[in-house]
């Protein structure tokens, strides 16, 4: 239950850095810590090079650049939680961080790692798929910027080469007076999500639905974005009937099953918290332009 | 890999204390408090980030020790549970545990309070679904949290009356 043995780095520049990761087979890169040294701790992961990120100010931000809002890959889960620019602009993400692990853990994960690690049932990778999120990846090569619909190569995988690091995530928010929820199902607070919901709405001056989004989290091997649940909205007058028909279609999807929670139950859980979203992140819109 | 150990020297203050070690990279926070130090009130529960039994400030910060390299700590400042008691005198936090029965064989304990100090320290007059939303993050066997509450709630008044933590 110790890590194995690995050479230490400590990289003050990205440069530096990606340098280290291109120079060194089997590197791994530390961000906060909080689901790689378990794996260290495990033995599950064993890198031969560790390249610690923590001393590299410039990777930890949270700003309003161009109308987004780009946050450093490295800014703890903490500073989100606690800024007033997010709970502003971004309110599914402030919603949505205080539901990841424990406030012991969200001192010190990252955003970047948590969208690296890419785990199923992730609060962040979720919230970064109902806001069309853009990636920015460093390599030798230099830098690239990926939409979080392409991030994904599977359970557990992302698109990102061996020597690039993940900087920067930035997010355009939803204009005023938007309607946002987030809500999740776990066994215990603080739990792997079982399913979890993101609903973004925002409604014209008709009440109709200008634009929806909604993302279901641990259903799939990454957040799943159900345009059939967004189709049954759009345009449509935002009433119980039209989220009724929204929260169906979040039932059709393919849904993960294993022996901590069928298939079956995570449709049923995606119908029933997508009903509940909806209908908040309607509450929420109304209660905006009001 | 080669039979050298990977070492680094770090310097960090622990509980207000400053010390110089040289220590393996791949050392554990936790086990450099308790073996280095000799400060075993800080316990391994799990050592996977789950059970909360290790958890000391890092600069003011819960942080799981457990799931922090000992080299990480460099330059920082670290508050353990053997940081609490001043000389023979309990903390606020302790008096009230050792009052309302919130411990019993003691293993989550110095986790708990450090999370505890971390709230108080913030939120002078939390709720009691504050207290057990910070709760949430550590497991313990034996008491069903109650006391644990009790005992943090109790606190919470030592503190509201000018107790300083």
């Amino acid at each position: 239950m110790k890590p194995p043995a690995f050479a230490y780095h400590t990289p003050g520049t990205l440069a530096e850095a990606i340098a280290l990761l291109s120079r060194n087979g089997n590197a791994r890169v530390l961000a906060g810590g909080q689901t790689l040294m378990p794996m260290l701790n495990l033995r599950i992961a064993s890198p031969d090079h560790l390249v610690d990120l923590g001393r590299i100010k410039e990777l930890a931000f949270i700003r309003e650049e161009r109308g987004e809002i780009a946050f450093g890959a490295m800014t703890r889960q903490r500073e989100i939680e606690r800024s007033e620019l997010v709970r502003q602009r971004v309110p599914l993400l402030a919603e949505a961080v205080r539901w990841i692990g424990h406030r012991q853990t969200r001192n010190r994960g990252t955003i970047g790692g948590s969208l690296c690690h890419l785990d199923p049932s992730a609060e962040l990778p979720a919230v970064a798929m109902a806001m069309d999120a853009t990636l920015r990846a460093v390599g030798p090569g230099g830098a690239r910027d990926i939409a979080m619909k392409d991030f994904s190569a599977g359970f557990m995988t992302t698109v990102l080469a061996a020597q690039e690091v993940l900087t920067e995530i930035r997010i355009r928010p939803w204009p005023a007076g938007h309607g946002w929820a987030f809500l999740e199902f776990a066994r215990r607070r603080g739990d792997f999500a079982v399913v979890s919901v993101c609903a973004l709405l925002q409604l014209d001056a008709t009440g109709c639905v200008e634009r929806v989004s909604v993302t279901l989290g641990g259903v799939g091997t990454a957040p799943v974005r159900v345009a059939e649940a967004e189709r049954a909205l759009t345009g449509r007058p935002c009433d119980g009937e039209a989220i009724e028909r929204a929260a169906k279609a979040c039932a059709t999807v393919d849904a993960l099953g294993d022996p901590y929670a069928p298939s079956w139950y995570r449709k049923r859980l995606a119908e029933t918290l997508s009903l509940r979203a909806l209908a908040l992140a309607a509450q929420r819109t109304q209660r905006a332009s009001r | 890999m080669s039979d050298t150990v990977d070492e680094r020297e770090i310097t960090l203050a622990v509980n207000g204390v400053r010390c110089t070690r040289t220590v393996p990279t791949r050392l554990q926070l936790a086990d450099f408090l308790r073996q280095d130090l000799g400060l075993t009130g800080t316990h391994l529960g799990c050592e996977h980030g789950i059970c909360g039994a290790c958890t000391v400030l890092v600069d003011g910060c819960s942080a799981r020790s457990c799931l922090m390299l000992a080299v990480q700590a460099d330059g920082c400042e670290v508050t353990t549970v053997e940081g609490l008691a001043r000389g023979a005198e309990l903390h606020p936090l302790q008096r009230a545990f050792w009052e309302k029965h919130g411990l019993q064989c003691g293993f989550c304990t110095p986790g708990v309070l450090m999370s505890l100090l971390e709230l108080l320290r913030e939120v002078p007059d939390p709720t009691e679904a504050e207290v057990r939303d910070v709760l949430s993050g550590h497991l313990c066997r034996c008491t069903g949290y109650h006391n644990i509450v009790a005992s943090a709630l109790a606190a919470v008044v030592a503190v509201k009356s000018g107790e300083k933590i």
